[in-house]
């Protein structure tokens, strides 16, 4: 009996092991090549740890004087297209979910099924006959179309389990529709309204494909600028992956401190954009 | 406080219903003008002849009688079918079996878990440019760890035959966690009691994961399917920043096709009718996982957190 328990330990230990090693190994990888000279990443067999760490790739990545432009693009889109989300997407939701507009979700739907692609064609036409291209404001705008979705779409949801007692007593002392959403429900939603900003924040930094069309030179945010990388300097993989870690290492921290929320968000509604 | 409670009542339900309206007007604003407006545009462009910089005229429907002839569509859907199939095969055996570990107790496995799911989380592109360098033919990492287990070398993404499995595997990479989470969500939704019984009636661990979690857990692994057929039909940013749908045209699914004809060949009115194609190939998928999902909703009172 013992046996067969230590037996199962071994097993469950071994089945751990098996499922977990390929998301570690990648990025165990992942840093080794970007801390490496370009002898040793071009070396065979391949080296896991340098004797010497090639920290100059990460200087390389932040004194390229583009970077920090390319930086606070992807800040500016995110966080605006975020906080916008939030505003637009936490009343949008409160109100679906007290009307009971089952219905209305299917917009969530539509948005959630359309390929990114497919907005940026009329989008882009758009913005180029008003003018807007060569700013950040297009970006925003198409960035837009990720995170209300997530927003709304987690809102409803949350607004739906909170309980309707506090806030009939709220309205029977008078207090008026937008009071009552205001002190009663805006309180008691924070949980909800963090999962909604988290996920908006990842899918909206990692967004590719509206960059690749709606960005110019100056106007790139960080997952552009790193493609745009790939193509010029095939070969020197150390910088390479040094910007790539770079890139993906806010959201990567993120993943990890933020992982009730991901997960409890993801397996709500099961968002993802683009 | 009594008077009100006396008086108010049928003015109030009266009111309910649209006073609520405000809280939805900003979000119908933006969503009228970032996802309907897109869309009847898109249609209007996909009935002319729509190239930037030339005159448009209307043409009626010969944007979409001209998909079933061109060749490089017929081909972009195939290798679209492909693709997804096996994009969602194998994630949700994976995933399936994932989520069957992590049902277990064992020690660290919230900061496992968090591990576990990072690759779903992280940039996409970041991660492509690390698998492209990890499929090198002579110094990627991949072909090493090939001849370490006596395997001759592959071509990976840089052969015809071998770039759709390579790239699949990317994906299920990936992809796995969220399938995982999904159907861990349906497992700690299972109540202990028929476990209790059936190992009283003699069941062995593999007849109680296939009579009892199985059947219970399947409504999950649907759903699951269905969500990684949506994500993966639509796949870009994987195919685009490892091959651009190369080597030839080998890994070109209807999504990199639709790019190229928009943004490469700026020809409007062919690209909006391939992307009305492409969303109703989607929408039937869709429809049936929103059918799926409705039923489900019967199974699943019992409480997934």
């Amino acid at each position: 009996m013992k046996l067969r328990a230590l037996l199962g330990n071994l097993g469950l230990a071994f089945g751990v092991l098996i499922i977990v090693s390929p998301a570690i190994l990648f990025f165990i990888w992942m840093a080794s090549l970007s801390v490496k000279m370009e002898i040793d990443n071009a070396s065979y067999p391949p080296v896991l740890i340098p004797t010497q760490f090639a920290w100059s790739n990460y200087a390389a990545v932040f004194n390229s004087n583009r970077f920090t432009t390319y930086f606070f693009n992807s800040l500016i889109v995110t966080g605006s297209a975020t906080l916008l989300a939030l505003l637009i997407g936490v009343p949008a939701g409160y109100g679906i979910a007290r009307m009971q507009a089952h219905k209305s979700t299917i917009v969530v739907l539509i948005a959630r099924i359309t390929p990114g692609l497919s907005y940026l064609i009329p989008l882009f036409l758009l913005f180029q006959w008003v003018g807007l291209l060569g700013t950040l404001w297009p970006q925003i705008i198409i960035h837009l179309v990720v995170t209300v979705p997530i927003a709304i779409w987690i809102m409803i949801g949350y607004f739906e389990t909170t309980p309707m007692e506090l806030e009939e007593a709220a309205m029977i002392d008078g207090a008026t529709r937008w009071q009552v959403f205001r002190h009663v429900a805006l309180p008691i939603a924070k949980p909800g309204i963090a999962v909604a900003f988290i996920l908006a924040i990842i899918f909206s930094w990692n967004n590719f494909v509206f960059g690749i069309v709606l960005a110019s030179r100056g106007t790139r945010t960080l997952p552009v600028a790193v493609y745009n990388m790939i193509s010029f300097d095939q070969l020197s993989w150390g910088p390479l992956a040094a910007a790539a870690l770079i890139v993906t290492l806010p959201v990567l921290l993120l993943t990890v401190f933020a992982q009730r929320q991901i997960v409890a968000g993801l397996t709500d509604g099961a968002v993802k954009g683009g | 406080m009594a008077n009100l409670e006396t008086a108010t009542p049928p003015a109030r339900k009266a009111w309910r219903v649209p006073s609520y309206w405000p809280f939805v007007v900003p979000a119908l604003v933006v969503v009228a003008g970032i996802i309907v407006f897109p869309w009847l545009f898109t249609i209007w462009m996909s009935m002319h002849e729509w190239k930037v910089g030339a005159p448009t005229t209307f043409v009626g429907l010969a944007n979409y009688m001209r998909l079933p002839t061109d060749p490089r569509f017929v081909e972009a859907v195939g290798h679209t079918v492909t693709y997804t199939l096996l994009s969602v095969i194998l994630p949700v055996i994976f995933g399936t079996f994932a989520a069957v570990i992590f049902h277990q107790k064992f020690p660290f496995r919230g900061f496992l878990r968090g591990l576990f799911i990072m690759p779903m989380m992280a940039t996409p592109v970041a991660v492509a440019l690390v698998w492209t360098m990890m499929f090198h033919p002579q110094l990627g990492v991949l072909n090493y760890l090939l001849s370490m287990v006596g395997l001759p070398a592959e071509l990976w993404v840089f052969h015809p035959g071998s770039v759709i499995p390579s790239l699949v595997m990317v994906e299920t990479w990936q992809w796995t966690p969220l399938v995982m989470l999904i159907v861990l969500g349906g497992l700690s939704a299972i109540p202990s009691e028929p476990y209790e019984s059936a190992r009283i009636d003699g069941a062995n661990a593999w007849q109680m994961f296939r009579y009892i979690t199985l059947p219970l857990i399947t409504p999950f692994i649907f759903v699951a399917s269905m969500i990684r057929m949506i994500d993966a039909v639509k796949s870009f940013d994987i195919i685009f920043a490892i091959t651009q749908g190369g080597p030839g045209s080998a890994s070109e699914t209807i999504n990199l096709y639709l790019y190229s004809v928009a943004f490469v060949y700026y020809d409007i009115g062919y690209g909006s009718a391939i992307a009305v194609v492409f969303f109703v190939l989607i929408v039937v998928l869709a429809a049936i996982m929103l059918y799926m999902r409705q039923r489900l909703h019967w199974n699943q009172t019992g409480g997934a957190a």
